[in-house]
C-alpha cells in the first residue's frame, strides 16, 4: 500500500542533515509558504543550509512590523513562518534566491546576514531559478538562456550565440529537500493548490531528492479530478496536514 | 523657467495609452502597478503577473475583499476577472523568456541613452533582488521605462552612461517620465513629446545623455 502521509512536521524532516540544501517554495506571501515545515526544520536545528527560493524571508521580529501595517489590505495569520526564521537561528550558510533583498529600507536577517560576511548569497532571476529545478526533475544537466548576458549574472558562465542572440550556460539545480505547500493532496501524494499559492511550490517538487507538501487538507483517493492535478505523485515522498487553528513555531508537532 | 511635472498617477495615464486591445502586459511594482487603473473600457488587456496569474481584475485595497491566495507580484490582493488563468512560475516565466508579453512596464534607478537598464539594487542597498524583472528586460517584446527624470535630489535617471549595476543591457525601447517621452533608436534617444509648459532645451539641460530632437515634436497627450 503506497501512503505517504506522515504523522508530523518533525518527522517529516527528521532525516535532514547539516549542509543539506533545502529549496523552500513560496513566493512573497502567506498563503503559499510551507510554513510549519520551516518551523520543523527550525526546531531541529540543522546548520549550513544552502537555501533555495524566491526570498530569504522577512523573520519573525519583521513578520510581526509587516502583519500590522499589511492589516489594511490583507488579513495576516500568527503561524506565517518564512526563511527568515531559518536566518535568525544562524542555521543558513548560503543562499540561492532571486529577490534576497526586502523592497523596502529595512534589513532583513539574511541580507544582514550577507553584509556581515556570514552568509553566501547567489541571486539570479526567476526564469533560471525555476528552470534550473525544472531541469533537475527532468533529467536535464545544463541549458541555455538569453537572461543575464551582461550582467552580474554571466559571471563565470558559458556563453554561445543561438540564431545571433547571446546565451548563458546554466546548470540543473537538484536539492536535498523540497519543502512546498499545496491545498489539498491524497495517500499517494498527488497535489492541487489554490489560486497563486500556486506559484514556485509545483516547480520545485520533484527537484530535490525528497519533496515534502504541507497540505490544508487530505482527501481519499479518487476524489481529485485526474485532469485536475497539478503535480503528480511520483515528485512528492511525504505529505503533512496543518493545523486548524494557528501554532507556535516552537511546538513540537 | 521649466513647467509643472507630471504626478505618478499621470505619469501611469501616459504610459497605459501605449496598451493596445488584446495585448498581453506585465506591469512592474511601483508606479507602473497605477497603469492598470487607466485601460479604457473599450480595450480588453491581459494582465500578467509573474508569480503565475493571467487576465486578473483590479487591486484590491480593503482586508475584507482580499483573499491571501489571489495577489500579484508585489504581493497585492487582486481580484479575480472571468477568463483569467492560473499557473506555475515556470510556466509563469515560459510566458516572459519566450517572448509572449507585449509590453512590460518597469522602474528605474537608471536608464541610459543606449536603453541600458538599472533597476535592481535600490540606491542605499549594496544587495539587489533580480526578481522577475531581469527575464521581462531581457525578454519581453517591448520594454517601456517609467520614471521620474530625475531622483527627489535631482540627480538624473536619464543618464549617458549608467553607473548602477544593469539588471539588462539595451532592452528598453521607450522612456516615458513626468516631463517627456522619449525612444531609444539605433540613431539615438529621441525625444518625441515634452509635457505642456517645458521645451526640448530644458529636458536636455537636465542630462548629460544625447538628446535628439526631430522636427515632429510633440505636446504629451494623455487620450
Amino acid at each position: 500500500m503506497i501512503n505517504k502521509i506522515v504523522g508530523s512536521f518533525d518527522e517529516a524532516v527528521a532525516d535532514m542533515s547539516d549542509g543539506a540544501t533545502v529549496m523552500i517554495g513560496g513566493f512573497g506571501g502567506p498563503a503559499e509558504c510551507p510554513s510549519y515545515l520551516i518551523a520543523a526544520v527550525a526546531r531541529k536545528g540543522v546548520k549550513d543550509l544552502t537555501i533555495v527560493g524566491n526570498t530569504g524571508g522577512w523573520g519573525v521580529d519583521l513578520l510581526a512590523i509587516l502583519r500590522e501595517r499589511m492589516a489594511v489590505i490583507l488579513k495576516i495569520g500568527e503561524d506565517w513562518y518564512d526563511p527568515g526564521l531559518l536566518m535568525e537561528r544562524g542555521q543558513v550558510k548560503k543562499g540561492i534566491l532571486c529577490f534576497p533583498a526586502a523592497p523596502a529600507r529595512v534589513l532583513t536577517p539574511f541580507e544582514q546576514g550577507v553584509l556581515q560576511g556570514k552568509v553566501e548569497l547567489e541571486v539570479l532571476g526567476q526564469g533560471t531559478l525555476c528552470e534550473r529545478m525544472r531541469a533537475a526533475r527532468g533529467g536535464i544537466a545544463a541549458f541555455y538562456t538569453p537572461v543575464g548576458v551582461g550582467t552580474i549574472v554571466e559571471q563565470g558562465k558559458e556563453v554561445r550565440e543561438f540564431n545571433g542572440r547571446k546565451h548563458l550556460l546554466e546548470h540543473a539545480l537538484k536539492g536535498d529537500f523540497s519543502l512546498i505547500r499545496a491545498h489539498k493532496a491524497d495517500r499517494y501524494g498527488n497535489l492541487v493548490y489554490r489560486g497563486t499559492a500556486r506559484t514556485f511550490n509545483p516547480v520545485m517538487a520533484g527537484a530535490s531528492t525528497i519533496t515534502v507538501a504541507e497540505v490544508d487538507e487530505v482527501v481519499e483517493l479518487g476524489e481529485l479530478d485526474p485532469e485536475c492535478v497539478i503535480t503528480p505523485s511520483v515528485y512528492v515522498q511525504r505529505v503533512v496536514v496543518r493545523p486548524k487553528e494557528p501554532r507556535p513555531w516552537d511546538e513540537a508537532m | 523657467m521649466a513647467g509643472e511635472r507630471l504626478d505618478e498617477q499621470t505619469m501611469a495615464i501616459r504610459a497605459a495609452k501605449e496598451f493596445q486591445d488584446g495585448m498581453i502586459i506585465n506591469l512592474g511594482v511601483g508606479i507602473p502597478t497605477f497603469c492598470s487603473n487607466f485601460v479604457p473600457p473599450e480595450r480588453e488587456i491581459l494582465f500578467h503577473s509573474e508569480n503565475g496569474v493571467i487576465g486578473f481584475g483590479a487591486i484590491i485595497d480593503n482586508a475584507d475583499d482580499a483573499d491571501e491566495n489571489l495577489i500579484n507580484a508585489g504581493a497585492q490582493p487582486i481580484s479575480g476577472k472571468p477568463g483569467m488563468a492560473i499557473m506555475d512560475h515556470a510556466e509563469s516565466l515560459c510566458i516572459i523568456r519566450g517572448g509572449h508579453i507585449d509590453i512590460t512596464v518597469l522602474g528605474v534607478v537608471q536608464v541610459s541613452e543606449k536603453g541600458d537598464l538599472a533597476n535592481y539594487v535600490i540606491p542605499g542597498k549594496q544587495i539587489g533582488s533580480l526578481g522577475g524583472g531581469q527575464d521581462l528586460a531581457f525578454c519581453a517584446k517591448r520594454v517601456i521605462a517609467l520614471t521620474t527624470f530625475t531622483t527627489k535630489e535631482g540627480q538624473p535617471k536619464v543618464v549617458k552612461e549608467c553607473t548602477q549595476p544593469l539588471t539588462a543591457p539595451r532592452c528598453v525601447d521607450q522612456i516615458i517620465t513626468d516631463i517627456a517621452v522619449l525612444d531609444v533608436t539605433p540613431e539615438g534617444l529621441v525625444l518625441r513629446e515634452v509635457v505642456p509648459g517645458w521645451t526640448a532645451e530644458e529636458v536636455q539641460a537636465l542630462t548629460d545623455a544625447k538628446i535628439i530632437v526631430p522636427p515632429d515634436l510633440q505636446e504629451m497627450t494623455l487620450l
